[in-house]
């Protein structure tokens, strides 16, 4: 009787042990679906439309068939050239304020609650704001306003994942760098941040996938561009801008063009995270941690 | 080469906590200097007070006055230039876990700005020979991360790094707590031949260890040096009943 019992308990538990093990994979499945299906879709919709053109000539005027984006890709990178080097050293630097050094004052508690509210602003009003703050008193449309824009929506991110992640550095790593008798700054950069750098690296890259596809806050700022342009006073086109203005159109050339857009931009983000991924690995030791 | 340090009147807090009450003590320069108690009873205090890595934690405060050789270390010079010449190994290996096994050794070199290779080499073979590493290391000192290696091997690498600044003071806090059997007796041969170029202060809770390789012990109680005398003695024929009642297992 009592074996019985045992029996039945340790089969409950192989049945519940299941359960859970399925609920997780379930689980797996409902997060990566959505992901593949975009992907499947755009390639299925995308790909057809994508030719030499698309990457070389910039968009033939309406009723004319062809064209392509290439203004866009090259206005998208200048766009996130700027973006980055505002929110990549702006983010990290306040990270590591608010990790090393401003730590429970007031003024890190109101810098880490600004870059909260920061991340939680709309990137219509973000657009709008540069609009008011750099577009008005210039009086024209930039790529030098949208670089801002969306470089000022990055910080957040970055400042954030930083100081996370450099206060995941165990306590034992920084002492061991003050009691060699190095000082304090050069303990921090070289100690600290290198330590904490593939996820300092990780929230820099997710903050640039973030505002690599944002439409918004460039309708106000960058505003598009249909020929070429690669100064920084002058509208200037991008993918995500190209995208908007295509799939509301009524030409069903137009409408392939936005879903070829579509894909080159998943794959450019794709290929540059891809990319820093690698260079930034190459240096890592066998067993480093 | 070691010298000697002279503690007068050290106290030393953590917030309201008054953990040193008025330590006063001689510490031979060239021998090993065994510290033992039972835990919170300010050891580790003791020796982070003695480069200055106490003051790093903001709660905390010191006062008195620590000379090591002719170096009054809270008068006359910066913290980063005392912990220079004072080395310190931890109670946990703590190699830096980025770097390679090279790169760890030089670190302290690297850091404050030295960039000679031939002689960063030649400081870095010295240093894991001294600390009885390179044999075991030397094929994979820059391809292998310092944290790839053992445990025990760990700690003979932050004792490498910690020697490689040249120091004159080395401070072990309870440097083979973490560490299996065979690793320990390592550390503890180490520290034996060690002592003849450097002053070392070592932590303990293992008070065979105390008796293997220092030549002075003093014995901490709540805050207080309690008895400091030759190992031998303390160990033999101690002086104070308090300190009588530690050695024989009587607390602590």
């Amino acid at each position: 009787m009592k074996a019985g019992r045992g029996q039945l308990r340790s089969k409950f538990r192989e049945l519940t042990d299941g359960a859970v093990t399925g609920l997780a994979v379930l689980a797996t499945v409902l997060v990566v679906a959505p992901l593949v299906a975009i992907f499947v879709y755009l390639i299925y919709k995308g790909a057809s439309s994508l030719s030499l053109s698309f990457f070389t000539q910039i968009p033939k005027p309406v009723g004319e068939v062809g064209g392509g984006m290439a203004n866009a890709i090259v206005g998208s990178a200048i766009l996130l050239g700027i973006a980055s080097l505002i929110g990549v050293p702006v983010g990290i630097g306040g990270g590591i304020f608010l990790a090393e050094y401003g730590r429970g004052t007031r003024l890190a508690n109101a810098i880490r609650f600004t870059a909260d509210v920061l991340n939680g602003v709309p990137s219509i009003v973000m657009g709008i704001a540069i609009y008011a703050l750099i577009v008005v008193p210039q009086n024209h449309f930039s790529a030098f306003s949208g670089g801002v824009a969306l470089g000022i929506m990055m910080i957040p991110t970055v400042c954030r994942t930083t100081e996370e992640m450099l206060l995941m550095v165990p306590h034992a790593v920084r002492e061991a760098a003050l009691a060699l008798g190095v000082p304090n700054w050069r303990s921090v950069l070289s100690i600290t941040v290198k330590t904490a750098s593939p996820g300092i690296i990780t929230g820099c890259m997710l903050a640039f996938a973030r505002v690599a596809g944002e439409t918004a806050p460039l309708i106000f700022t960058a505003l598009g561009n249909s020929f070429w342009s690669t100064s920084l006073n002058q509208p200037i086109a991008a993918l995500p801008l190209q995208i908007w203005v295509y799939a509301q159109s009524p030409f069903d050339d137009w409408h392939r063009l936005a879903w070829a857009g579509a894909l080159v931009l998943i794959a450019l983000i794709v290929t540059a995270v891809s990319l820093v991924r690698y260079v930034t690995s190459r240096g890592v030791l066998k067993g480093a941690s | 080469m070691g010298v000697g340090i002279e503690v007068i009147n050290l106290n030393a807090w953590y917030g309201t906590n008054h953990s040193l009450q008025d330590i006063n003590l001689n510490i031979p320069g060239n021998h090993a200097t065994a510290l033992i108690g039972p835990s919170g009873c300010g050891k580790s205090t003791f020796v982070r007070c003695l480069n200055r890595m106490h003051e790093t934690n903001p709660i905390a405060r010191v006062t008195g006055t620590v000379r090591i050789g002719d170096l009054d270390i809270y008068e006359d010079v910066q913290p980063v230039e005392i912990r220079r010449r004072v080395g310190m190994v931890f109670q946990r290996p703590n190699p830096f876990p980025t770097m390679s096994i090279y790169d760890n050794v030089a670190a302290g070199l690297k850091l404050n700005g030295y960039r000679n290779h031939r002689v960063l080499d030649e400081i870095v073979e010295k240093s894991l020979k001294n600390s009885a590493l390179w044999g075991e290391v030397k094929d994979d000192l820059k391809k292998k991360s310092g944290a790839s290696l053992s445990g025990g091997q760990q700690q003979r690498l932050c004792i490498a790094r910690a020697l490689a600044v040249d120091p004159e003071v080395l401070l072990m806090d309870e440097p083979a707590s973490a560490l299996d059997p065979v690793s320990t007796s390592k550390i503890e041969d180490l520290i034996f031949q060690l002592k003849s170029q450097y002053t070392i202060v070592i932590v303990t809770h293992n008070m065979q260890q105390a008796a293997r390789v220092a030549e002075k012990t003093g014995f901490f109680l709540n805050g207080r040096m309690v008895e400091f005398d030759s190992t031998h003695k303390i160990f033999t024929n101690p002086s104070d009943k308090r300190t009588e009642d530690y050695i024989t297992g009587r607390f602590g």
